[in-house]
């Protein structure tokens, strides 16, 4: 094992060439393009044995892993925003032809107005796919739950594409120490991949994709949402297996002093690490506050976040996302599926800077709320 | 600097100035021979309507005192022949790029070739992605060096004028920012033709590609096209080896043929006798 300082981009393009994909199909998009540079050097330099295919669009690189998935290899990509935008169409496609694609999405907000700027609006919209979304809070995040993607999705139970998703900009352009696994370890974790499936191959030939009228569709789709079921208990048993080998600790949700907390802020991404600070503060000041990350955003850990948030009072969701008209996206999940009290605050949209004052402002609005959602940030009419 | 303000100022955002664009870049050159086109083709400034996608050059209309769209990666033609068939009476100018146009866009840039839609494309070619930092695009000469081709792209490019004129166009040229006036003329014909027109500029982008292929400064790149430029005319005389790295100027297409928007005017009067559905948007007003 190595430590070096870099990027999340860099960390995610560490994790691809350690489980050693046979196809990098992959299009540049800002903030995203530095992982496409690193991982076409480490191909061009022989440190990965990989097709690298400069692609014409996003649309044909998530068009490429699918056929090099199919094929029955292991592939990588990675993309953002307008480019997740454009492959809309082919990632429902990949959960539904059960192609175990990783792919990473560095968040960045979506066109109208343009902006290259962080919030997870891209991937939030591609929730109801079938891949599986893992919200990382840093670098080293990024590079661990990009290995654990391939074991996850890879997983005869589970069989569905993965998203790592990492804040634009504020993970994918800014520098900390990482953790560089070697390769023994990330082998002995992640062997490599013998689809049991015969992906089509011609001597026992099959058709992925094909149509299936309503005596079939149904039933088609019934079985993504049992792997996306099973899934929960492979992450967790993922997450041992890598905490054995490499020490470092994940789960589906992370529970930062929830459990005497009163008011219980729940999040995702790298926003989790300045909520945290704030928690801090605000508790050597007496106040009963933690933090709920959702790490794992699909599989949606309905159990997970009952058993966090037992003891607390109400709920505050923090999301970089809007479903015009409802709130945020994890707030209407939460809303679903959790009975407590909540509030829900969109925060940061277009890379609008959420700074301790923003977390502090959502926490008084929530021990003295005025409506159920509230937009914190936005400038006041005169500004 | 003299004193004297450019002619071209008036038709410039200057709220926006200076541009984005870095130094020795080839596009301000190009902006002002379009700029200079417009006025020789005597247009109404007011009637013009810019469209663009993602990448440098699809800067432009950000700075160019005119109605514009500014639209998602490859996809400004389909947003301008909505524009257009809305209301055909605009003039309509898309600017783009070798990414933009022939990468993620190539599909609508040959189906607007195709139907000869009157629209006006200027594709500002440095033969790299400008906008993310120099990885390979679909014009970067075989052998190239980019951020995602570290040895040279294995790739053979896309010959754009030629792609166009095959696709359909009755107007495609090719011209480089070396030779200004070709550049000028060729928007002006590009702006009269009644049909789809298509302006490649083979233009320098020393801050990624001069930098990555030892063009380093602007003045290395505009000499490298000086040295490499051929004109069409000459093609038949020069060998396949003497014709290889070459920048082929000229003019690819130049014919007369029906108009997509003339078509469905003329379908619609000759089947229900109606008004075709050009500014169907504007009836109310008039």
């Amino acid at each position: 094992m190595t430590k070096e300082v870099m990027t999340a981009n860099k960390a995610v393009a560490e994790a691809a060439r350690l489980v050693k994909p046979k196809v990098i199909p992959v299009f540049p998009i800002t903030p995203q393009t530095s992982i496409s540079e690193y991982l076409a050097q480490y191909v061009a330099d022989g440190d990965i044995d990989a097709k690298y295919v400069k692609v014409e669009s996003e649309h044909s690189a998530i068009s490429a892993a699918v056929g090099a998935s199919g094929a029955g290899v292991r592939v990588f990509t990675a993309t953002s925003s307008q480019g997740l935008m454009l492959m809309h169409e082919i990632i429902f496609a990949a959960a539904g032809m059960r192609v175990p694609i990783v792919m990473a999405n560095a968040n960045r907000a979506i066109s109208a107005p343009l902006s290259i700027w962080n919030d997870q609006q891209d991937s939030i919209a591609q929730r109801d796919a079938g891949w599986l979304q893992t919200y990382v809070e840093d670098a080293q995040d990024a590079l661990d739950s990009t290995l654990m993607a391939y074991k996850i999705s890879e997983n005869d139970d589970v069989l569905l594409p993965s998203m790592v998703c990492l804040d634009g900009f504020i993970l994918t352009h800014t520098v900390e120490p990482v953790d560089i696994p070697n390769q023994e370890d990330v082998n002995k974790f992640l062997p490599s991949y013998n689809p049991k499936h015969s992906f089509l191959d011609p001597k026992e030939p099959m058709t992925l994709g094909a149509l299936a009228d309503p005596g079939y569709y149904f039933e088609a789709r019934h079985a993504i949402e049992i792997g996306m079921e099973k899934s929960i208990d492979v992450i967790k048993k993922t997450c041992k297996e890598f905490e054995e080998i490499f020490g470092r600790k994940y789960d589906l949700v992370e529970n930062y002093k929830c459990d005497d907390a009163e008011i219980v802020l729940v999040a995702m991404g790298s926003v989790c690490s300045t909520i945290k600070a704030v928690i801090d503060e605000l508790r050597e000041e007496g106040e009963k506050i933690g933090l709920l990350k959702i790490r794992v955003y699909r599989p949606f850990p309905v159990d997970e976040i009952n058993d966090a948030i037992k003891n607390c009072k109400k709920l505050s969701i923090l999301d970089k996302n809007i479903t015009f008209g409802i709130g945020g996206a994890l707030y209407s999940d939460i809303k679903a599926k959790i009975n407590k009290e909540t509030y829900g605050f969109i925060i940061g949209l277009g890379g609008r800077d959420i700074t301790p004052d923003t977390i502090k402002e959502v926490y008084e609005k929530t021990k003295n709320p005025e409506k159920d959602v509230t937009w914190v940030g936005l400038k006041k009419e005169d500004d | 600097m003299p004193d004297e303000k450019s002619p071209f100022l008036k038709y410039l955002r200057e709220d926006r100035l200076p541009t984005i664009f870095c130094p020795g870049c080839g596009i301000g050159t190009i902006i002002n021979s379009f700029l200079k086109g417009v006025n020789e083709a005597e247009l109404d400034f007011d009637n013009l309507a810019l469209v663009s996608g993602i990448g440098c050059s699809s800067r432009i209309p950000g700075y160019i005192q005119s109605d514009s769209l500014h639209t998602t990666h490859g996809r400004a033609i389909s947003f301008a022949t909505g524009l257009k068939v809305s209301n055909s009476d605009l003039d309509v100018v898309v600017f783009t790029g070798d990414g933009d146009a022939a990468s993620i866009g190539g599909n609508h840039l040959i189906h607007a070739a195709r139907r000869n839609i009157n629209l006006t494309v200027i594709c500002i070619n440095n033969n790299i992605y400008g906008m993310t930092g120099g990885q390979i695009s679909p014009t970067s000469p075989k052998g190239s060096f980019g951020s995602t081709a570290p040895y040279g792209t294995t790739d053979n490019p896309f010959n754009l004028a030629e792609l166009v004129a095959t696709a359909g166009a009755s107007y495609s040229a090719r011209w480089t920012t070396l030779k200004i006036h070709h550049v000028v003329r060729s928007i002006k014909d590009a702006l009269k033709n009644p049909g789809f027109s298509f302006v490649e500029v083979i233009s320098q982008c020393p801050t990624y590609f001069g930098r990555k292929n030892k063009l380093r400064s602007p003045v290395d790149m505009i000499s490298y096209m000086k040295n490499n430029t051929v004109f069409k005319a000459q093609v038949p005389s020069l060998s396949r080896k003497e014709l290889e790295g070459k920048i082929i100027v000229g003019e690819f297409a130049n014919t007369k043929k029906p108009e997509f928007v003339e078509n469905i005017k003329e379908l619609s009067k000759s089947k229900s006798d109606s008004e075709p559905i050009q500014n169907s948007a504007y009836l109310e007003e008039f």
